[in-house]
């Protein structure tokens, strides 16, 4: 009997990092996206908010290059 | 025994396995889409189905074994298979019936243990890869993706606090279906082949295809459609007990679920080693509800599931061992077994619709099952 602990360990990582990525990269997008929404005082200051909107777009772009070749091991 | 009838069985028993697969394996890519309302459940499962038909043609490369090395696949033969199949067949019914997310790939396993034991003793059995390959995989693989679902939630929520609450729920419920799609795809091209394997090493042994054949078109088309038809009709009561009765989910605790999910699954196949998609898809909710709020998850509802995991490689063996034993006297006994699993699964339908669970009652839960989840 053989058991893979080294790559259930691998798995281990692999799962853990790419969540929390994927997961954190969206979250972040989301936050950058909805900075424009956001006006406690007033209008919104534009530079903020075009400023988070830029990070947030480019945050779901990695995020979506991510899950890309996720695509790309299934079909390969 | 007439070789044509068993072989003919035994291709028409894949495929019923091959649909029990598709519909019982349905909540594991839809069940928090549905319950977070990102999908409407019937396009949810609409979804789930093409995707697994997509999945199913794009693996085609079908496993060199079906038992994946628990038994001497030289003792295989046709009459072992038709009985690990009825084997697996009747458990999916059964924790279907029960609303229970279990193994399917854990099912066929213990249906063709069962099965090779009767017909070729205990000697043909691997135990020791009983435990590696599918008891510590079955352990472990709910542990790993509950604990990175369990972090991404988490973060999800730390990094989200006081942001726009509708724009943030929005923004996840759209990831979901992206995400929810990966899962669909990722299961459709794992499972897929399964049933790809088993026909085309059926059809090897009965001599209608050379030894190192791959599956015909006809083999191919036939279990991709079929998984699919399984997965589109939806295993309703399933996507009940993993959207609503684990816990409250949000969108972004099923976006962290099906993320999890999805890196797992992929990233064990690209490894070579297949985990239950199941199982996997299982501890990510489970992972999700706890890393909003511990006290938010009905463990009572993991305690039933770990028990029905537990059952499964034993139960599916004995009704697969009973199968292959009755089945192994001759055409007569085949065509027993066959007319006595349709009854059994005639029964349990029937059992089914005393409670009816269908698209359109799928996220209402009553409050007694809730209350009894807890227990």
């Amino acid at each position: 009997m053989s058991i893979a602990w080294s790559s259930l360990l691998i798995v281990f990582i692999v799962t853990f990092g790419v969540a929390v990525a994927v997961v954190v990269l969206v979250s972040l997008g989301l936050v950058g996206l909805s900075a424009r929404t956001v006006s406690p005082d007033g209008p919104p200051a534009r530079a903020g908010a075009k400023a988070g909107m830029v990070i947030g777009g480019l945050c779901l772009l990695v995020a979506a290059a991510i899950i890309a070749f996720g695509v790309y091991i299934i079909v390969v | 025994m007439d070789f044509s009838v068993i072989v003919l069985m035994v291709v028409v028993t894949a495929l019923v396995f091959d649909f029990t697969n598709g519909f019982h394996d349905t909540a594991n890519a839809m069940a928090t889409s549905i319950a977070t309302g990102a999908l409407r459940p019937k396009v949810a499962v609409v979804i789930a189905g093409v995707l697994n038909v997509v999945g199913a043609f794009l693996s085609i490369e079908v496993a060199k074994t079906i038992s994946s090395g628990l038994v001497d696949e030289a003792k295989i033969t046709p009459v072992v298979i038709f009985g690990g199949l009825i084997g697996a067949i009747l458990w999916n019914l059964l924790t279907w019936l029960l609303g229970l997310p279990s193994s399917s790939s854990h099912a066929l396993f213990g249906g063709l243990i069962g099965a090779t034991w009767v017909a070729a003793g205990s000697s043909a059995i691997e135990f020791g890869s009983v435990i590696s390959k599918v008891l510590l995989p079955a352990v472990f693989s709910p542990i790993i993706a509950g604990v990175a679902a369990l972090a991404a939630t988490y973060f999800a929520y730390r990094i989200t606090v006081g942001a726009v609450k509708e724009t943030i729920a929005r923004g996840f419920r759209l990831t979901q279906v992206v995400s929810a799609s990966m899962v669909a795809l990722a299961h459709g091209s794992n499972d897929g082949q399964k049933t790809m394997g088993v026909i085309t090493l059926t059809l090897i042994t009965a001599g209608s295809l050379p030894a190192s054949a791959g599956p015909p078109f006809w083999v191919i088309l036939s279990c991709g459609l079929t998984i699919g038809l399984g997965t589109s009709l939806g295993g309703w009561r399933i996507i009940q007990t993993l959207g609503r009765r684990v816990s409250d989910i949000q969108s972004p605790q099923g976006f962290a679920a099906e993320t999890s999910s999805a890196a797992a699954i992929l990233t064990s196949a690209h490894l070579g080693f297949a985990l239950s998609t199941t199982h996997v898809c299982t501890g990510s909710i489970f992972g999700a509800g706890a890393g909003r709020r511990l006290a938010s998850v009905r463990w009572g509802v993991a305690g039933q599931m770990a028990l029905a995991w537990l059952l499964t490689l034993p139960s599916a063996a004995i009704v697969g061992a009973l199968s292959a034993w009755v089945a192994g006297s001759g055409t007569l006994g085949t065509v027993l077994v066959a007319l006595v699993a349709l009854a059994a699964a005639a029964g349990i339908y029937a059992l089914s619709r005393r409670r009816p669970i269908t698209a359109e009652n799928v996220n209402d839960v009553p409050a007694a099952r809730l209350a009894t989840a807890s227990v």
